[in-house]
C-alpha cells in the first residue's frame, strides 16, 4: 500500500502547480524542447528545468538530450498521454469543486433568500 | 509525439468519477450547473483562461459552448448537448472537446445531486474517449490500470 502511494502523491505534486500542468497539456500535443516549453509560460529556461525535474521525479515526463537540445515526452510507462489528459479533467473537477464550495458558501451567507424563491 | 497515420483512428477510453458533500440545498446546486452567471462564478479555467464564446441553454437537446484561449496560447473548445434534465437532481450530456484544430475527445457526463444530511452529495462521473494521436500505441501496459484504480479509489474515497 505505502509503496503504491507514494508515486501517487508525486503524481499529484506534481500536478498541483498550474505551471507543471500547463507543461503536462502542452506535451499531450507531443514532444517539446525546453525552450518551446518555455516560451508561452513566460518562464525562464531554469524555471521550466526546475518544474521539469519535478515532473520527471513523478515520472511524468521524460526527457533526452539529442545533440544539444533537451527534448521532453510525456513518460508513457507511468501515464501514458490520454491517462495524463483524463488526470487533468479530473484535476479541473477537483478544482471546481473547490470554487463550487465558495460559491455555494456565498449563497449561504447572501442570506439565500434570493435563492429560496427562485 | 505529433499524430502519425499509426494514430489515426486510435481510441482510448476512460472513466472517472468524483463525489463531495456540500452544504446546500438541491435548488442552490442545480442552479450552480445551469444557470449561465451562476456557473460562471466557478466553473471556468479561473485566471489561466480567458472565455471567447460562451452559450448555455440547459434542456433536453439544449446546447452549451465554451471556448477558452489559456494562458499556454491553446484554444480549447468545448460542446455539450444536454439528454436528460431533472430539476434539483441529474443532468446528463455528452460533450466532445477540440483543442486548437484538433478534436481530441468525446464525453458522456452524468452530473447527480442527491439529498445529504450535511446538505448535497453532488456525483459527478465521467466517460471519455480519447481520439486520434492521444494513444501511444502499444506502450499502455499494465502498471497504468492499478494507478489509475488507485488514483480513482483515492478521489472517491
Amino acid at each position: 500500500m505505502l509503496n503504491q502511494q507514494a508515486p501517487l502523491d508525486r503524481t499529484f505534486q506534481a500536478l498541483a502547480d498550474p505551471s507543471r500542468r500547463a507543461i503536462v497539456e502542452r506535451l499531450t500535443r507531443g514532444p517539446a524542447s525546453v525552450s518551446e516549453l518555455a516560451k508561452p509560460l513566460a518562464m525562464t529556461f531554469p524555471a521550466v528545468m526546475q518544474h521539469l525535474a519535478v515532473l520527471e521525479g513523478a515520472e511524468l515526463v521524460a526527457s533526452q538530450k539529442i545533440g544539444r537540445v533537451r527534448i521532453c515526452r510525456l513518460e508513457a510507462t507511468a501515464l501514458d498521454r490520454a491517462e495524463a489528459w483524463l488526470n487533468t479533467r479530473r484535476g479541473e473537477w477537483e478544482r471546481r469543486f473547490d470554487r463550487l464550495g465558495r460559491y455555494l458558501e456565498e449563497q449561504q451567507k447572501e442570506g439565500g433568500e434570493n435563492d429560496a424563491h427562485e | 509525439m505529433t499524430p502519425t497515420s499509426d494514430d489515426k483512428g486510435a481510441a482510448v477510453r476512460g472513466a472517472f468519477s468524483l463525489e463531495r458533500v456540500f452544504k446546500a440545498t438541491p435548488a442552490q446546486v442545480f442552479k450552480a450547473f445551469t444557470d449561465e452567471r451562476a456557473k460562471s462564478r466557478w466553473f471556468g479555467g479561473g485566471d489561466a483562461q480567458t472565455m471567447v464564446e460562451r452559450s448555455m441553454d440547459v434542456r433536453p437537446g439544449g446546447r452549451e459552448v465554451a471556448v477558452g484561449k489559456w494562458k499556454s496560447g491553446a484554444t480549447s473548445r468545448f460542446d455539450a448537448v444536454y439528454f436528460d434534465v431533472v430539476p434539483d437532481r441529474r443532468l446528463v450530456y455528452a460533450y466532445e472537446m477540440h483543442l486548437d484544430a484538433r478534436k481530441i475527445s468525446v464525453s458522456l457526463a452524468c452530473v447527480e445531486i442527491e439529498p445529504h444530511p450535511i446538505g448535497v452529495k453532488l456525483k459527478v462521473s465521467e466517460q471519455a474517449v480519447f481520439l486520434d494521436g492521444y494513444e501511444d500505441n502499444g506502450s499502455r501496459e499494465h502498471g497504468t490500470n492499478w494507478l489509475m484504480d488507485k488514483l480513482v479509489a483515492s478521489l472517491t474515497g
